[in-house]
């Protein structure tokens, strides 16, 4: 699957499937401060992602007060 | 993608998102109206607005303030949008964009005031100024401009997009160092009195997460991209601290912020009182203060006088203290 990283903008290619939170522990992103994006969808933790998606994982921090 | 398990707590269809603190999922429909029925709950417990209100939403063009005014103008509320261009280089250019977007795909007013071409000075040139961190000097400009400008155009309220996380990252900094004055002022609400507008932040009860899910799910784009002034300050530091708290024991987040509005900031009321007992107008804009002139217009001052100074020879100086 293509995985696009935001802070700063890359892309990595990472095979085999996997269930969002699994692939969050992976890249060692906390899932209280992401959201994962596939296809143009927002999944859940236990939704299965494959080969084909393309997957966005979106940081949800900001740093203003 | 092979949806799972997961189904909407309310009418079992394929959830979209997990929300730990409530132990459930959601479908797109239910999440949204939990995030709606949070704000009604925030607005109606601390009394925030009014349908007779004129609602001045300050915008940042990110995920918290755009989803604020959407909501606000989902619930039936007047609500004007005040953008603050702090010049930042790229970073400030790309989200008056996205704040323009916003107001003109659904006719909404958005007044701009421009650092620069408005008071003589941007953020990266305050910071270097006055030797204060860029979020010190952005955060001075902000509060004073946003009072100013809500007074200025008759608004009777000014809302902020500040959220749970920024509020209990707030909550543990002035905790770690029992800074008493401010946690009393650490309100949702700040009553409109003698030189300040009423001031309101009804995303109070949800996280930073909900948030850019509510933008994702209702098509809103905002700029994810960080300030990169912001790396490496210490309200990241909190945040990232009490997200590793909320991920062993979810609902922590809301329990500590919320829970200290309900039982400890009652405690504070007699403090903040005496703090605004002393305030005099400033000597330059009349706002009030408690010196001669008041914390703007003395880094405005000094920020005016002073060669721009560009955002990358600044950028990372959040961390130094």
């Amino acid at each position: 699957m293509k995985v696009l990283l935001r802070n700063p903008k890359r892309e990595l290619v990472i095979d085999g499937k996997r269930s969002v939170n699994a692939l969050l522990t992976q890249l060692d992103l906390p899932r209280e401060s992401h959201l994962v994006i596939c296809n143009g969808t927002l999944v859940p933790g236990d939704a299965d992602l494959t080969d084909d998606d393309v997957v966005e994982i979106r940081p949800v921090i900001s740093g203003g007060a | 993608m092979v949806a799972v398990g997961s189904k909407c707590r309310t009418c079992k269809a394929p959830a979209i998102i997990d929300l730990p603190r409530h132990n459930a999922h959601f479908c797109a429909e239910h999440f949204l109206e939990l995030c709606r029925r949070q704000v009604v709950k925030a607005i109606e417990k601390f009394d925030m607005l009014s349908k007779d209100d004129r609602v001045l939403v300050a915008v940042s063009g990110g995920k918290d303030s755009l989803a604020v005014w959407d909501m606000l103008i989902e619930l039936g509320y007047q609500a004007d949008g005040l953008y603050l261009g702090l010049g930042i280089g790229d970073y400030s250019d790309t989200s008056a964009v996205y704040a323009r977007n916003f107001a003109a795909e659904r006719g909404l007013h958005l007044i701009e005031v421009s650092l620069r071409a408005d008071y003589g000075y941007d953020v990266p040139t305050a910071s270097r100024a006055t030797k204060r961190v860029p979020c010190s000097a952005c955060g001075i400009s902000k509060r004073h401009l946003f009072d100013s400008e809500a007074l200025k155009g008759g608004y009777t309220v000014l809302v902020t997009g500040h959220n749970l996380d920024d509020e209990a990252a707030v909550l543990f900094g002035n905790t770690l160092r029992w800074d008493v004055e401010y946690l009393a002022r650490q309100a949702p609400v700040l009553p409109a009195r003698n030189g300040f507008p009423k001031k309101v932040k009804p995303l109070v009860r949800l996280t930073e997460r909900e948030m850019a899910a509510w933008c994702i799910v209702r098509g809103i784009d905002y700029l994810v991209e960080e300030c990169p002034m912001a790396v490496g300050n210490k309200h990241l530091a909190y945040k990232a601290a009490l997200n590793e708290i909320e991920r062993q024991s979810p609902g922590s987040k809301a329990a500590f912020y919320l829970n200290f509005l309900d039982n400890m900031a009652p405690l504070l009321t007699g403090i903040t009182a005496a703090a605004t007992d002393s305030l005099q107008e400033c000597t330059s804009c009349g706002a009030p203060t408690t010196g001669d002139m008041c914390a703007f217009c003395r880094l405005a001052e000094k920020a005016s006088a002073h060669e721009p100074v560009p955002v990358e020879l600044v950028i990372g100086k959040g961390r130094k203290r």
